[in-house]
């Protein structure tokens, strides 16, 4: 499964510009907190998240991660899509909530993997 | 992939600038790769090292973040020109944060950062001195671990 598979599923608007869509998709994890994400996150995750700061993208680029999808229709910051471009981290978003989300994503890389 | 000098190197980290955050860390990353270090040890060495460089953005005005390696080994050492930690032991503890709210509503100030940083080190050491700045020294093992 890659970003651009999940972003049919789960209908997500693509915010970064440019960036490719064809990461491979191992995985996802869900949180808010930084040290966290950077601590547990696996390479390959999409990180679903609500922060919208600049610095999601250092711990994305750092862990390798494949995308983030920001939930309730939060709209990051213009320096964090600017970021995002730069380190090739493609940025999506969605109005639903990261229960919804995560829930939708589990199914759709198990149905994938059986 | 064997080395067989010391191969070491140094970044400014200047307090304060979020939106540099992580670039230092993700260069001696991309060191340790270029190495060929199996992916665990670059996976701990990174945590250790994006926090270490997070703590010096979040708490201080300045600090350098050096890196050495040899055959045996991965130092990081973080030395800053802080506040100092008045009570090493309660910092160290996972949850205790002093973080502002403004740190916090970015994400960061959970209080994991210390405790990450000892949990990836083979080696753990900080020294600090209020008013005068911290230490921490972070040493990683390397035997058996190249590929
Ligand atoms: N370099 C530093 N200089 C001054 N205080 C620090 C430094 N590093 C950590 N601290 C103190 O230790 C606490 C715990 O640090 P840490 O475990 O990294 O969690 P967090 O950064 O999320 O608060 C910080 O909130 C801060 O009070
Ligand atoms: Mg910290």
């Amino acid at each position: 499964m890659r970003v651009d598979d999940l972003r049919d599923i789960l209908s997500l608007q693509v915010l970064t510009e440019g960036i490719p869509l064809d990461a491979e998709v191992r995985g996802g994890y869900v949180s808010d907190l930084l040290s966290d994400v950077m601590a547990n996150a696996k390479e390959g995750d999409i990180w679903i998240t609500l922060q919208t700061h600049l610095n999601i993208v250092a711990v994305a680029t750092m862990k390798g991660i494949a995308g983030i999808i920001i939930v309730n229709g939060r709209r990051p910051d213009e320096e964090t899509l600017k970021k995002a471009s730069e380190e090739g981290i493609p940025i999506l978003s969605t109005k639903e909530t990261a229960f919804v989300v995560a829930g939708k994503l589990y199914k759709a890389l198990n149905v994938k993997e059986i | 992939m064997h080395i067989k000098d010391t191969i070491e190197g140094s970044f400014h980290i200047v307090g304060g600038d979020f939106s540099r955050a992580g670039e230092a860390s993700t260069e001696i990353k991309s060191i340790l790769q270029s190495l060929g270090f199996n992916k665990e040890i670059v996976r701990r060495a990174a945590i250790a090292t994006f926090e270490a460089e997070m703590n010096i953005i979040i708490y201080t005005t300045a600090g350098i973040l050096r890196y050495e390696i040899t055959p045996e080994r991965i130092k990081i050492i973080a030395q800053d020109m802080g506040p100092g930690i008045e009570d090493i032991e309660l910092a160290m503890q996972e949850g205790y944060s002093t973080a502002p709210d403004w740190v916090r509503e970015m994400g960061w100030g959970s209080g994991m950062g210390l405790p990450n940083m000892k949990k990836n080190s083979d080696e753990f050491r900080i020294d600090s001195v209020v008013g005068e700045g911290t230490t921490v020294e972070m040493v990683i093992y390397l035997d058996n671990t190249k590929d």
